[in-house]
């Protein structure tokens, strides 16, 4: 029976195209269940987008939770895989709070997982299938790309102390140059390691006008061998026809307890948020014991509910 | 078209003046009338007023591009934007007031009310203090007069009303003044009319 598609909606003809896209280049599909037990979510709260987690009591007595984060699932059900690389991709509802809804919604979202030998050429291709899921939602579409390595050294060099950091940290991610002025002020921190941070957040751009500056700035702060990583990982864009769609910007942050390396979110014009997010999440894997590298990406298919047919169709 | 939210009011007035010198004029916002939202076809640039309070709201979710608010709503509602510039005009500060002669009573839970439940919470967290929040809308200097709270947390200008209700300031939590802030999504698509009016205004706000 052929299907007819037009009696389908806008995301899940997205989601189709995506996993149609994921399974192309080799990755897996993974099934869950909706359940996990509540324990693996309240020992990784930082992890989760939101606070709160939708719990019950099963047959057997245990305190199970309504799935709020696909990846923690995922890390905790798969043993390691030294010497390989396993690639897989899920199509999931997850349960979260949601400050817009005031309470619990449930979220749909399709995305991949890369575990193992995570090397320079997997990073690179999970940003180009970043890249490739944005394209297929929409024509204007950027995709931002961080290395939490890189800012880490930064911070560090200004501050020692975790809550200062954090709120270094906080000011980053909103570009909010003059507060990490002020709290170095305030804190009498070094005033050279504030300003070279500040001139990090402030070259955000394509790779290849930026990339020159940050491996520079990077070198004066220990992270040279990092600002070359990045440097491969966004180089295959450079000369492509995705070049002005990749924008290198240090504003991309995540948990440092659980992100490491490559970060990445990605925006559609007319869409107010991020509708991908990503980056590597070595520190998680460790957290829970896990020895395997590991990198990936969800899309959010909520967030294309407000797309208009004319965009998806220049898509 | 670039969207901007500026706060009603005398603050508004003051930022759109800063604006306009940066060159982003759009002069139907000043006359008088009822409308609330001006474009300025040549420029690229719409301007709406909305109640100070809302306009991180309005950024938040695109409805604006960027927009003017205080650090008071940025520390109590904690928009997902950019926070791009400290305008430096609108000054004041978010702090604690207590009728005069008070002397804290650490036996007892200490009854605050205020409009900012968060920034409050957040400070008597970081000072350890057992605090009972009552979440007012308005008129917060006559709680403690009433007996209705031991102290408030709020915004003092001058501290006239203060003195008036014969209140004081015990502590000072925060400063505040005018932020530009900016929608993340928006700031990747307009990032050049963007950083020109961050420019223009970071200029202006060296030279006050």
């Amino acid at each position: 029976m052929q299907i007819d598609d037009s009696v389908m909606t806008r995301q899940e003809r997205i989601s189709f195209m995506l996993r149609s896209l994921y399974s192309g280049h080799g990755y897996e599909r993974y099934r869950m269940s909706k359940f996990e037990e509540y324990d693996l979510y309240s020992r990784n709260k930082d992890f989760l987008f939101s606070d709160g987690v939708i719990t019950f009591t099963d047959t057997t007595g245990r305190l199970m939770a309504l799935k709020p984060d696909v990846t923690l699932s995922i890390v905790k059900n798969r043993k390691d895989t030294p010497g390989t690389l396993q690639k897989l991709y899920y199509h999931e509802n997850v349960y979260r709070v949601s400050a817009a809804a005031d309470g619990f919604r449930e979220q749909t979202q399709v995305g991949l997982e890369c575990m193992g030998e995570v090397n320079d050429t997997c990073i690179a291709e999970v940003l180009r299938l970043a890249v490739e899921s944005l394209r297929l939602c929409s024509a204007e579409f950027v995709l931002e790309i961080s290395h939490l390595g890189i800012l880490n050294a930064f911070v560090d060099a200004i501050a020692p102390d975790e809550k200062v950091k954090q709120a270094i940290l906080d000011c980053a991610g909103q570009k909010n140059l003059h507060g990490i002025s002020g709290i170095c002020r305030e804190n009498h921190l070094a005033e050279g390691a504030g300003n070279a941070l500040i001139r990090l957040l402030s070259l955000y751009g394509t790779p290849r006008t930026v990339m020159p500056k940050i491996r520079e700035l990077a070198e004066e702060y220990g992270a040279g061998e990092m600002a070359a990583q990045l440097g491969r990982a966004v180089a295959g864009f450079t000369g492509s026809d995705l070049e002005n769609k990749i924008l290198i910007d240090f504003s991309a942050t995540g948990d440092l307890r659980y992100y490491n390396g490559v970060a990445f979110k990605g925006f559609i014009s007319g869409i107010p948020g991020s509708v991908l997010s990503g980056g590597q999440y070595d520190k998680l894997m460790r957290k829970m014991g896990r020895k395997d590298r590991a990198i990936g990406f969800a899309v959010f298919l909520d967030m294309l509910e407000r797309l208009t047919e004319e965009e998806t169709d220049r898509a | 078209m670039l969207n901007i939210a500026l706060p009603k009011g005398r603050l508004g007035e003051k930022v759109y003046a800063m604006f306009a010198k940066a060159g982003f004029e759009c002069p139907e916002l000043l006359e008088p009338g009822r409308k609330l939202i001006f474009d300025n076809e040549d420029l690229g640039v719409r301007y709406f007023w909305v109640k100070p309070s809302d306009v991180a709201i309005y950024v938040e979710r695109g409805a604006a591009d960027i927009g003017v608010a205080g650090k008071d709503i940025l520390l109590e509602y904690r928009p997902d934007v950019y926070e791009l510039l400290d305008l430096k005009v609108g000054k004041c500060r978010m702090a604690v007031a207590a009728p005069n002669g008070f002397r804290d009573d650490m036996n007892r839970t200490l009854r605050v009310a205020t409009k900012f439940s968060r920034i409050a919470r957040d400070y008597y967290t970081s000072v350890g203090r057992d605090i009972d929040i009552i979440h007012l809308n308005g008129s917060i200097e006559i709680a403690p007069i009433l007996g209705l709270s031991d102290v408030i947390v709020d915004i003092v200008e001058t501290g006239t009303t203060l003195k008036e209700n014969n209140l004081s300031v015990i502590e000072e939590i925060v400063p505040i003044s005018a932020r530009l802030i900016a929608n993340k999504s928006g700031f990747k698509f307009r990032t050049e009319q963007i950083e020109r009016l961050t420019d223009g205004l970071g200029k202006e706000v060296l030279q006050a």
